[in-house]
């Protein structure tokens, strides 16, 4: 059970069964939805980005507990923070649950995220961790598109 | 030859399944993904090996002695297969490269051959997505129209609805004889003799059924019958499309090139007779010759013997899943075969597989490729364990431990 504890961390577990941030937003100014088909794993992302900062951020859908607890903690550490920043924390987060096992992970670098670090030794939950920051990113990017045209 | 009245030797058995003598993840490996792939006997992985190794050729073409061999093998397959469903003709014996490929052969030949817009297909509730979209395709193309018939609580087929869905409209009813998700097993019978009484020919999805249940194509009076090799102990990249002669030869072949044709020129091609003319190109000749090996293996352990082991195996694991509290079923139907599918309180899907892999466990997660089953069920996906004769009780009992496993942490 040890490598078991290792990806249900008490955190994780925690945020999946009280999700913060864990509703539909009605006036978001970006949003998408994120779909795994092989899974049927399904989240919305709504955030509200004013002069290049996430004022607010929430999520909803269906997911397994570590694709909920990452939806969770995405949006707790999000929340305040620039469309910059947003993208340096998906990478950093990116590369901390597809690195090699062997690598260590320097918990004050990534802060409330290392509890996610487990995730690298379940090649298939990887995809389960990655949905909502994929999506999140998708939100600020299509939005993105549409301003270029504007 | 299944008439075997001798109770199963699973110990035996078990030593001829060399992938089932291994640990995972430190446990002894069980097993429960039956329904998504079974394992392969060490005769079907000889045959194969054999093959290649002694007389590997192309089939139908050569004078040579290798090629005749191949030859051989390839068409005394089709002559077991024959058997096996017991079709009357080796004429009506296809070799595709699986179930969703005959299913896509039949749509793509049904839909040029007769459809016209307007027509209706009939489906049900309870398909697996290779029995959907090919239709759902077609029936694009055609202008037809896709009519489902609905399911009760329990995952069973409402007849009064399909009763009343049969028209003048209605070209084919294609129904799944042993539910991949809920395990169901369907009247076939009733649900056959009703179609033809209007003279509407019916396909069965049989891919769930050979595994577990004997299939005579001839007393079930299906028009069309496909199913997967790998699912019934061979190898992968194989099928076969059962058709009753008078439809396979009205119908217009599938794909096009070698061994399908007689007579070719560039103004026009003099297509080849039944089986030939719907199996294009060289097929899959060493998987072919290892599916006739698996089917006759199935057939000497007996479907009796294996029937009876089967339903002890599934009331004994429904049974000790009921202990578990928070444990919903999805899919009670009373006739049912193969699967076990459940949610286990709010706990999902994926996380208990993950858990249950650690504990040696090999189960499905997720929707089974039946999405419209799921939302028929208002789960998001489901936890399925499936069974084969090779499973033990003793499996069952280490599928328990491990649940508990899943509540502990979970808790």
């Amino acid at each position: 059970m040890d490598d078991l504890r290792e990806l249900y961390q008490e955190v994780i577990l925690d945020h999946n069964k009280n999700p913060k941030n864990f509703f539909h937003m009605e006036d978001p100014t970006h949003t998408a939805e994120g779909y795994n088909p092989l899974c049927g794993d399904q989240v919305e992302i709504y955030l509200k980005v004013e002069d290049g900062i996430i004022t607010e951020i929430s999520f909803q859908g269906h997911g397994c507990a570590i694709s909920k607890a990452a939806s969770s903690v995405m949006t707790t550490i999000l929340k305040g923070k620039t469309v910059a920043e947003a993208r340096q924390w998906f990478a950093r987060y990116q590369h901390l649950v597809t690195a090699d096992i062997g690598e260590a992970v320097d918990v004050d670098e990534f802060g409330q995220l290392a509890v996610f670090a487990g995730v690298r030794e379940f090649p298939m939950r990887v995809k389960c961790a990655s949905l909502s920051w994929h999506t999140m990113l998708k939100a600020l990017e299509e939005k993105d598109e549409v301003a270029s045209t504007e | 030859m299944n008439t075997a009245l001798h109770p199963l030797d699973v110990e035996k058995i078990r030593t001829e399944f060399p992938i089932l003598q291994q640990e995972v993840h430190g446990k002894p490996l069980v097993y429960l993904d039956n329904a998504a792939t079974s394992q392969k006997p060490i005769v079907v992985i000889d045959a194969i090996q054999d093959y290649y190794l002694k007389y590997n050729s192309n089939v139908h073409r050569g004078v040579h002695r290798l090629s005749q061999l191949a030859s051989d093998a390839y068409e005394e397959t089709r002559e077991t297969i024959r058997q096996f469903l017991n079709a009357s003709s080796l004429q009506e014996i296809i070799f595709t490269k699986g179930t969703t490929d005959g299913i896509n052969l039949l749509a793509a030949s049904i839909g040029r051959g007769m459809i016209k817009p307007g027509d209706e297909i009939i489906i049900s509730a309870m398909e697996h997505h290779s029995n959907i979209v090919p239709w759902q395709m077609m029936c694009e193309d055609r202008g037809a129209k896709l009519r489902v018939i609905p399911i009760n609580d329990d995952g069973e087929i409402l007849f009064e609805a399909y009763e009343e869905m049969l028209n003048e409209r209605t070209k084919l009813v294609s129904i799944v004889h042993t539910s991949n998700s809920l395990g169901t097993v369907n009247p076939l019978r009733e649900i056959i003799d009703l179609a033809h009484s209007k003279n509407i020919p019916v396909l069965v999805d049989g891919a769930q059924a050979v595994p577990h249940t004997k299939v005579d194509v001839q007393a079930l009076d299906c028009d069309f019958f496909v199913f997967s090799s790998h699912k019934v102990f061979g190898p992968t990249g194989v099928g076969v499309l059962y058709g009753k002669k008078e439809w396979l030869k009205k119908l217009p072949p599938y794909q096009g090139g070698g061994d399908m044709i007689l007579h070719v020129t560039f103004e026009k091609t003099k297509f080849n007779e039944l089986p030939y003319k719907f199996e294009a190109g060289t097929p899959n000749i060493a998987d072919v010759i290892g599916l006739g090996v698996a089917l006759q293996y199935v057939q000497k352990i007996g479907y009796d013997a294996i029937s009876e082991w089967e339903n002890d195996l599934i009331q004994y694991a429904l049974h000790r899943l009921q202990e578990i509290e928070g444990m919903r079923f999805v899919g009670n139907a009373k006739h049912r075969a193969g699967a076990i599918s459940f949610v286990l309180g709010d706990i999902h899907p994926h996380d208990v597989g993950t858990i249950l892999d650690r504990e040696g466990v090999a189960v499905r997660t997720g929707h089974h490729c039946t999405q419209p089953v799921m939302q028929r069920f208002k789960v998001p996906a489901t936890t399925r364990a499936s069974f084969a004769f090779y499973n033990t009780k003793e499996e069952i009992d280490q599928l328990m431990n491990a649940l508990h496993k899943v509540i502990e942490m979970f808790a």
